[in-house]
């Protein structure tokens, strides 16, 4: 089960900032994913090789080659805020 | 400076080194350094939701060349992971690394310590893409943003961890040079560590004299040159030295060196959170990597300069310091094989030597280094200068002519049979037109003579001297001297 200590940890970890009520309703949803995960848990997988994927694939590579970039100002158009050719974040430094 | 003898200091660095591609790890976007920023991204380096990150073939062949060359084993099968954590350096909150099944892992690297060798042990090395570069908006102190260029962002970056068997700064410093000299040989690496192809971080501890157990480790970052290296571990040990003779123990913490005011501070839990959620990526497909595959790899492995420096010793009988020089680059060695591989009938077994000499005095004096680029244009090719020393070797021209030679080849480009037809540089060594030459020298110089007689052997080398720039440097020495010996011993009688 996910107490209220776990979802305040993962909010920090995730820079989350959440209300008392944004906690309370987290941490229901995420127990009942974990409960829904119980119920894959009862299938039996002894034999089965663990995979991270449903497709059968190996070695999907590409060749290092240059392909063209978007162009600057299209990647910068999103940006809340930009500083010239920068993107401009809040600040990061801790005192 | 060395640990309080009661201390020994366990010392294991994690470097990382951007690889050699021409694009990034997983899209198609250039690696090159120094473009505008935010000029060379795409949505795959910028995290953009929707995309799909396909592995670039170069950057897993380079790591494996790498792996190769430290002994490692390489894995047969291998995945990516993401490494979750919180920064504007990296808009998709997680980076993809690799965790569980590393690609290679189990190696070893030999260092030159105090004149002797040491083996370092490698534990991993993997594969995953960089991050974003941040810089504050004006200074440290009034910064009220930071500024994000994503050209780096996705640039393939190999992390390689040693064990903790780094027993001292020095050796950690001698690891990092042994390290990047490996990667710049095999032409993964460029090794430029002031534009951040090279990072390291360090982990260190300090346990009592003779305890097996480790202590605890602190992890430094930002140590970004061989001398940074040594002064934030230096720092570190005293610091870990001091708290433990108080008695106060060490902090499991991350430290951030301060290079220009010279020591490490804490990092606050919130700038660095150890808590990254791996799990398997779900991008990408897993690698199998065959041993074909691997034996390819091994099979194109260049000798590595340590091999070779010790093959030069055994094979040419060299010193250790020309084995050295001429191992340094991997272009150099193979210029100075291809030299040896020449003909030269008439010269003695101390041809290796005088080859070495020749091109640590003489070549590396013109070049513009000794990279692969400088010796490839080199004006003077190998099969050059192995003619010119078969000129040496068959009495054509002296030594001291050979020096102006090889100065007017790598002028003009041309070979020394031609400069010294075309100038009449050949040796006189004629017997009956040297000592003509001497009896008229002799003749010209009455005091010299008298010197002589006088007891004043110093004479001599001025007559000597007086018979080289006769002959515009170009008799014979051995043959000068033994005329002026001749002549001077009848005077005196
Ligand atoms: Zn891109």
């Amino acid at each position: 089960m996910i107490d209220r200590k776990d979802v305040e940890h993962v909010a920090r970890l995730t820079r989350l900032a959440l209300t008392e009520e944004e906690l309370e309703r987290m941490r229901e949803q995420l127990n009942s994913i974990l409960t829904h995960l119980d119920t894959l848990r009862g299938v039996d997988t002894e034999g089965v090789e663990p995979t991270a994927h449903a497709v059968d694939l190996v070695n999907v590579m590409r060749e290092d080659e240059v392909e063209p970039c978007l162009p600057q100002d299209s990647m910068l158009a999103n940006a809340p805020d930009r500083s010239g050719e920068l993107f401009r974040v809040p600040r990061i430094i801790e005192e | 400076m060395s640990a309080p003898a009661h201390y020994e200091v366990v010392i294991g660095l994690e470097v990382h080194a951007q690889l050699l591609t021409r694009s990034k790890m997983f899209c198609g976007c250039p690696t090159t350094f120094g473009a505008a920023p935010n000029s060379q991204t795409c949505p795959v380096c910028q995290g953009m939701p929707g995309v799909l990150p396909v592995v670039n073939k170069k950057a897993i062949e380079l790591a494996m060349r790498t792996a190769l060359a430290f002994g490692c084993r390489v894995n047969p099968a291998c995945r990516f992971a993401r490494k979750h954590y919180y920064y504007p350096d990296m808009p998709k909150n997680y980076q993809i690394s690799q965790y569980e099944e590393p690609l290679a892992e189990e190696g070893r690297l030999e260092i030159d310590i105090d004149g002797a060798s040491r083996t370092i042990g490698i534990q991993r090395l993997h594969l995953e893409e960089d991050v974003g570069k941040l810089v504050h908006e004006g200074t440290l102190e009034t910064a009220q943003a930071s500024l994000v260029d994503f050209n780096r962002s996705g640039v393939p970056l190999m992390e390689t961890v040693s064990k903790p068997d780094l027993r001292s700064p020095e050796e950690a410093a001698a690891y990092l040079k042994a390290f990047r000299a490996v990667l710049v040989f095999l032409g993964v690496c460029d090794g430029n560590m002031e534009e951040g192809s090279l990072r390291c971080d360090a982990n260190v501890s300090l346990r009592p004299r003779g305890s097996t157990t480790l202590g605890t480790k602190v992890e430094i970052k930002n140590l970004n040159s061989f001398r940074n290296v040594q002064r934030a571990l230096e720092f570190e040990v005293k610091r870990q030295a001091q708290a433990l003779d108080a008695g106060e123990g060490i902090r499991q913490e991350t430290r951030l060196w301060e290079a220009d005011r010279g020591y490490t501070r804490s990092m606050r839990s919130k700038e660095y959170a150890h808590d990254y959620r791996y799990f398997p990526e779900p991008d990408l497909v897993p690698l199998r990597i065959d041993s074909r595959w691997v034996d390819e790899i091994q099979a194109a492995l260049p000798e590595l300069p340590r091999a070779r420096r010790q093959r030069f010793v055994a094979q040419y009988g060299l010193p250790g310091y020309d084995a050295d020089v001429l191992t340094q680059s991997r272009a150099l060695g193979d210029y100075y094989e291809a030299v040896l591989r020449e003909p030269a009938p008439s010269a003695g077994a101390d041809r290796p030597k005088i080859v070495s000499n020749w091109v640590m005095s003489e070549l590396l004096r013109v070049l513009p280094g000794d990279d692969e680029r400088a010796i490839a244009t080199s004006p003077i090719p190998p099969r050059h200068l192995a003619g010119l020393l078969r000129l040496i070797d068959d009495g054509t021209i002296s030594g001291k002519i050979a020096k102006d030679v090889f100065q007017k080849m790598f002028d003009s480009r041309e070979d020394a049979a031609t400069i010294v037809g075309r100038e009449g540089l050949t040796q006189v060594a004629d017997e009956t037109a040297l000592g003509a030459i001497v009896d008229s020298v002799m003749a010209a110089n009455p005091k010299a003579i008298d010197d002589f007689k006088r007891g004043k052997t110093v004479a001599k080398k001025s007559l000597f001297g007086q018979v080289m720039k006769a002959t515009g440097g170009k008799a014979n020495p051995t043959l000068v001297d033994r005329l002026l010996e001749d002549k001077l011993a009848k005077i005196q009688r």
